[in-house]
């Protein structure tokens, strides 16, 4: 595939702290990349960097094989982590303004803001100045910011923090749009919930460094002990003694527990019924939550 | 789009930002009043010709000398239209002149014959023009440099202060940034300073001052360029100075050096301009020579080489400094933590070309 957005070992440091050390990884068009970390990660800084804000010490950033450029980065779309449009100037003036500075005639560029307001749900706001905005309507007006040339590419630093759920959703069907449209869309949070809900793909980054990456299924599987849960009418104390069984939780009647490598599951679900009725007999998947608990350690 | 067009929108926003701003409107007309009252007011203040009491028969020579006449019966009747302020002064028999408690020169000089009077330097300036010619450059220069410096770089501390600047510099190139904001700040202030010329010379015109009209011409023809490379020198700084910093409130710390280059050369010339000397120096200084050399050629003492080469001179510094400013401002614009040093952000060029 060629719609991609690839960093191939880049380090960048600050002074004598290196903050990304090799980091490589892939955005793919029409897919939602999320991108998690803890503070002081480097998320911001990777995301500064594909946007040409900062510079990498080494190592490259290629959209469809070909390194970023000042005139390929105006077709992608950004929003950076600390929020910021002019707060003197009306919403609808400075979105078109941006839409202007990245590269569209006046005429379009107005034309593209009245729809994005219209879809962000700020038609309504669109002549007043930004400053009088609520914070979750700035953070719409924000997004509209960064969505009005239509970009190519979709760079979000932290784009649902501060949103009410109404808000989260508007912003995150946008999102899904512009994936739907074929463009690749990163965005970081550590709102882990919120990422298990919504990302395609997941990066993991921690300490400079990428733990994980990949598409979240295939994250779930290469991170999954075989984990089951167990709900019997009785007791399931019992499970305690079996052979190959390390209980994770035990809660009277339900049980969650890992099986160690090669022993069968089958066995187990034969025995709970023979001592009475089963509930409940499933694999747990990781919540991404554990995952990342697991490749940040 | 290439650098030119980014250049252009940007400084368009700005100047329409500015054209919105209700205190650089209000402070434009203040200015502007004060133009016209500076021009049209002493004129009229001083009253035109004095109406004088007189009978018939002694109106002529009055008349003569373009004098408001106000014919009475007899000089009883002239006397009271002085005492009455029907009349500035009156001319009874003998001949005498009445007048309230200001001897009228206007009439006492239509009745006297002078002695012919030979100047032997035609072309020096009234002791009072004299003063305020170089007190109104000094103090446009100072002002405007002053007022659209500190506006260049409040304007790119709030788009520091914003994060905007993050976004921005994505877009488009740095200088194109800085570009678009020098050129709209230097686009106002010269409007701003045409403006109150064009109503100063209307008021000169106006006020039957074309003498000093024509006095003035050329040392105002001058004042152009070298304002415009002033400004540039100085906004130059404003705009280094404001990139260092992330929050208005720190502009206070780093403009210091800047508040100087403005104030010590005004001082210089408002107090220094009988000195010949001082004045020489200073018309050369590239941060004074803008109101120092205008006032030179006013005053006749300068000698249009000098000029060419002040001007000259002026033009290198203010491109020396465009470069330094635009350096640093590259260097500190996205350093969002704190303070940036002068030295730093030399050295550092974050953004990619």
């Amino acid at each position: 595939m060629t719609n991609v957005l690839r960093l191939d070992a880049v380090d960048r440091s600050f002074g004598d702290r290196q903050v990304l050390r090799n980091v490589s990884f892939d955005v793919v068009a029409g897919r939602m990349t999320g991108f998690v970390g803890g503070n002081g990660a480097g998320k911001t800084t990777t995301m500064r960097i594909i946007l040409g804000v900062l510079a990498a010490d080494a190592g490259q950033v290629t959209w469809q094989g070909t390194p970023l450029t000042r005139e390929v980065r105006r077709r992608f779309g950004y929003m950076p982590e600390e929020r910021g449009l002019y707060p003197k100037m009306s919403v609808r003036e400075q979105v078109t303004y941006l839409g202007q500075l990245h590269g569209l005639t006046a005429e379009a560029a107005r034309r593209a803001t009245d729809g994005l307001l219209e879809r962000v749900g700020l038609a309504e706001r669109g002549n007043d100045l930004l400053e009088t905005l609520s914070l979750g309507n700035q953070q719409r007006a924000q997004i509209a910011a960064a969505l009005v040339h239509d970009p190519e590419v979709l760079v979000l630093d932290e784009p649902f923090s501060g949103l009410d759920p109404l808000a989260v959703d508007t912003v995150v069907g946008v999102l899904r749009e512009r994936a739907a449209a074929g463009a690749p869309v990163l965005f970081s949070s550590h709102q882990l919930d919120v990422v298990e809900r919504l990302c395609d793909d997941l990066v993991i980054i921690a300490g400079g460094s990428i733990r994980a990456a990949g598409s979240r299924e295939e994250l779930r599987s290469a991170y999954t002990t075989p984990r089951f849960e167990l709900v019997v009418d009785g007791d399931a104390g019992w499970l305690r003694d079996q052979p190959g069984v390390t209980l994770v939780d035990l809660d009277g009647a339900r049980a969650v527990f890992d099986l160690a490598a090669g022993s069968d599951e089958q066995p187990l679900l034969h025995a709970a019924l023979r001592r009475g009725p089963v509930r409940a007999f499933r694999p747990v998947s990781p919540s991404l939550a554990e995952i990342f608990r697991e490749v940040t350690k | 789009m290439n650098a030119m067009q980014a250049t252009r929108l940007v400084a368009a926003r700005e100047i329409r930002v500015k054209l919105r701003d209700r205190t650089f409107l209000i402070s434009t007309v203040v200015f502007l009043l004060i133009a016209a009252a500076a021009t049209i007011l002493p004129p009229l203040l001083s009253g035109g010709p004095s109406t004088v009491a007189v009978t018939e028969a002694a109106a002529g020579p009055l008349r003569a000398a373009g004098l408001e006449v106000l014919t009475v019966a007899d000089d009883a009747a002239a006397e009271q239209a002085v005492r009455d302020g029907d009349a500035d002064a009156a001319v009874v028999a003998g001949p005498a002149v009445l007048a309230m408690n200001d001897a009228p020169n206007d009439v006492v000089a239509a009745l006297s014959t002078e002695p012919p009077v030979r100047l032997l330097n035609p072309d020096a300036v009234d002791p009072v023009v004299a003063f305020l010619v170089p007190f109104a450059f000094a103090f446009i220069f100072f002002l405007t440099s002053q007022t659209f410096g500190v506006q260049i770089a409040q304007s790119i501390i709030e788009e520091k202060q914003t994060r905007i600047v993050e976004i921005l510099v994505a877009a488009v190139p740095v200088r194109a940034l800085l570009a678009g904001k020098m050129i709209a700040g230097t686009i106002l202030a010269l409007g701003q300073i045409s403006l109150v010329a064009v109503v100063a010379v209307a008021g000169m015109a106006f006020g039957d001052n074309s003498a000093l009209l024509s006095l003035l011409g050329p040392a105002i023809g001058w004042f152009v360029p070298f304002f415009l490379l002033g400004f540039v020198l100085i906004a130059s700084m404003w705009a280094a100075a404001g990139a260092l910093v992330n929050r208005l409130e720190d502009i206070g710390g780093v403009s210091m050096p800047v508040q100087l280059a403005v104030m010590l050369p005004f001082f210089a010339v408002i107090f220094l301009n009988e000195n010949v000397t001082a004045m020489r120096v200073l018309s050369y200084l590239p941060f004074s020579s803008p109101t120092a050399m205008p006032l030179r050629l006013f005053n006749g003492d300068a000698a249009g080489w000098e000029l060419v080469a002040s001007l000259a001179l002026l033009l290198v510094t203010a491109v020396g400094f465009l470069f330094a400013g635009a350096r640093v401002y590259e260097g500190s614009l996205l350093r969002t933590n704190g303070r940036t040093s002068i030295r730093t952000a030399w050295r550092e060029r974050e953004t990619l070309g």
